[in-house]
């Protein structure tokens, strides 16, 4: 593991490196992950006043704190790597880093690692001014902050993994834009992203808790709010530990039938 | 096996499988259905073996062959049939230390990264290849001397000229002192004196090193700088694999004579002779067969008030045109064997 250190700093440092050389267009990426969980809090917000102060078990403040944290972690985990993919194999990109003496999934950690830290320049700010302005009031527990550290990462890991092997589909086509579309549709609904779960039927409720997209994000998001017993965070740490195993077995098997498959375009 | 090969290959394949489809609405709908596919023999059954330091040519027009070979050998692609041994490895299983000890450069790919300065590439591939830092300094240092590179390294790649942009993309890909190199065609797009500079650097860091190379190159002024040897594919199917001289021996059964007279040439029958290639004020060039070099010199000299007169083989880009132009006769497995031991 002690290995990979000096090859990561080596990724970090360029990669950063390379973002300083886009600045604009990294600001204007970063508004976009500000201003789709706003847009929903507003929207909440604004229902639940007219509801008299609450929808289903959300109170106005808790919405307000929801999608807050949403931000936070939709921020930390969310990955560009399924439109990357695309490219790369079209323009034959991908050959340079099989040629590499390391696996391709460890530049594209680094790269997504240091946009994040990078970006919290922007989101740390961002995130006190609207809690300010929405007046919001959370009282978190030590254990929850504590357990958030190692839950946000294993849901940055299993998006990841999972993400990274849906991308390995452009070996097969190159025309994946369609999935893509749908799978963030599918998101959407079953992570959390729209609404919270609880809001939903029971129905949609069961199916959210077998599919992988609510451990990535409405789960961190509730630990953060302090919705989660000591009890469901352990439930939720072993989907999490289950998803993450599934999704790096995806990976290493669709991985290893895509280089097989790959044919090496242009040049 | 031979005792020092680092590069052998048997019987190696590539078919690619494409979708065809004819133009028109109907075909397409029909293709919806059933798609018709078509296989392509890329590489077709080719076998070779490259010593240990040998600078080898792959010669052969475009889509020989000669590129899908090269990213086999690369562990880019995987082979349908046949096998393939680099320094021990078998390249498509891509094992790491491989990795470490091969380089492939195509003209063209980018493994510089075009926003940043080009040591900041070179640092990363340090990192990412694990050499020792003293070593790196070492290799730094030796390619700026030797490519000239000195005032190109702290500059983004995007404001780097073509010619300069492919020395740093060779000098990148050697910091890691690979043992086999893959040259694909890296003069392409250059000025003379960038290819000469390029040649010149491959010479030395053979010598060097005691490198592996197997390289392409559509210049034959690459191909007769560097390699003794050279492996022509044609078709996907190997055609020759001999030395460089023994090429015009094979493929180009005449000659060329040039003839300068004394009295200007003035309507004499010279097609006699044979193929009259060029003519000007006293000067003729006659391509002749091979066997008849002596009976028609000893003729042009009693017969014409010749002032000079000079035989040469054939330019090498001619044989080259020549032997691509014929169908293609692939020379079987025992003279293929014979031309390797040669």
């Amino acid at each position: 593991m002690f290995a990979y250190y000096p090859i990561y700093r080596g990724y970090f440092r360029t990669s950063i490196m390379m973002m300083f050389q886009y600045r604009i267009a990294m600001l204007i990426w970063l508004l976009g992950g500000i201003i789709e969980p706003l847009m929903y809090l507003v929207v909440w917000r604004t229902v639940s006043q007219q509801q008299g102060g609450a929808v289903g078990t959300y109170s106005t403040n808790e919405f307000v704190v929801y999608f807050i944290a949403m931000m936070m972690v939709s921020h930390g985990t969310f990955t560009w790597i399924m439109w990357e993919y695309v490219y790369r194999i079209r323009m034959g990109q991908f050959s340079v880093m099989l040629l590499k003496p390391i696996h391709p999934i460890h530049s594209d950690i680094a790269d997504n690692i240091g946009y994040k830290f990078l970006t919290l320049i922007v989101m740390g700010p961002t995130v006190l001014l609207l809690a300010w302005f929405f007046d919001a009031s959370w009282q978190p527990t030590y254990w929850s902050l504590a357990a958030f550290v190692p839950v946000l990462t294993l849901a940055f890991l299993m998006r990841f993994y999972l993400e990274w092997s849906l991308a390995m589909v452009a070996f097969w086509t190159l025309r994946i834009d369609a999935m893509n579309q749908a799978y963030m549709v599918i998101l959407l609904f079953f992570s959390g992203k729209l609404t919270p779960l609880t809001l939903f039927p029971e129905i949609v409720q069961r199916a959210a808790d077998l599919l992988p997209f609510r451990w990535i994000l409405a789960f961190p998001v509730e630990l953060l709010l302090g919705r989660v017993t000591p009890r469901d965070l352990l439930i939720g740490i072993g989907a999490q530990l289950f998803w993450l195993l599934a999704g790096y077995l995806f990976m290493q098997l669709i991985y290893r039938a895509g280089i097989k498959r790959y044919a090496a375009f242009g040049n | 096996m031979e005792q020092n090969s680092v590069i052998q290959i048997d019987q190696l394949s590539k078919v690619y499988t494409v979708n065809e489809r004819e133009a028109g609405l109907v075909a397409a709908m029909r293709s919806l259905v059933k798609r018709k596919t078509r296989d392509v023999n890329a590489v077709d059954a080719i076998s070779f073996s490259v010593s240990e330091g040998e600078i080898v040519g792959f010669l052969g027009p475009n889509g020989a062959g000669k590129t899908t070979t090269l990213k086999m050998l690369s562990g880019l692609l995987h082979p349908t049939g046949g096998s393939a041994s680099v320094l021990g490895y078998r390249p498509w299983e891509r094992n790491r230390d491989y990795l470490r000890r091969m380089t492939l450069v195509m003209g063209q790919r980018n493994q510089l990264l075009w926003d940043i300065p080009v040591v900041d590439t070179f640092e990363l591939h340090r990192a990412v290849y694990r050499i020792p830092e003293a070593h790196y300094r070492l290799a730094v240092n030796e390619l700026t001397e030797l490519l000239e590179l000195e005032s190109l390294l702290q500059k983004p790649t995007r404001n780097l000229s073509l010619g300069e942009r492919m020395k740093c993309e060779i000098a990148a890909a050697l910091l890691h002192r690979p043992s086999v190199l893959f040259l694909d065609e890296p003069t392409i797009g250059l000025d003379v004196t960038m290819q000469r500079r390029i040649r010149r650097f491959i010479t030395d860091y053979n010598q060097h090193t005691g490198a592996t190379v197997l390289l392409t190159s559509h210049y034959m002024a690459d191909v007769e700088a560097l390699c003794k040897r050279v492996i022509v594919i044609h078709h996907g199917k190997l055609l020759y694999d001999g030395e460089l001289t023994g090429l015009a021996d094979r493929f180009a059964p005449f000659k060329t004579v040039e003839v300068k007279l004394q009295n200007g040439v003035n309507n004499r029958p010279l097609a006699q002779y044979g193929e009259l290639m060029a003519q000007s004020e006293g000067r003729i060039t006659l391509r002749i067969p091979k066997d008849d070099t002596a009976s028609v010199t000893g003729r042009l000299l009693s017969e014409l008030d010749v002032a000079d007169l000079t035989v040469q083989d054939p330019p090498i880009e001619d044989v080259i045109e020549h032997v691509f132009s014929q169908s293609p006769s692939p020379i079987d497995d025992s003279e293929a064997q014979q031309a390797q031991s040669a």
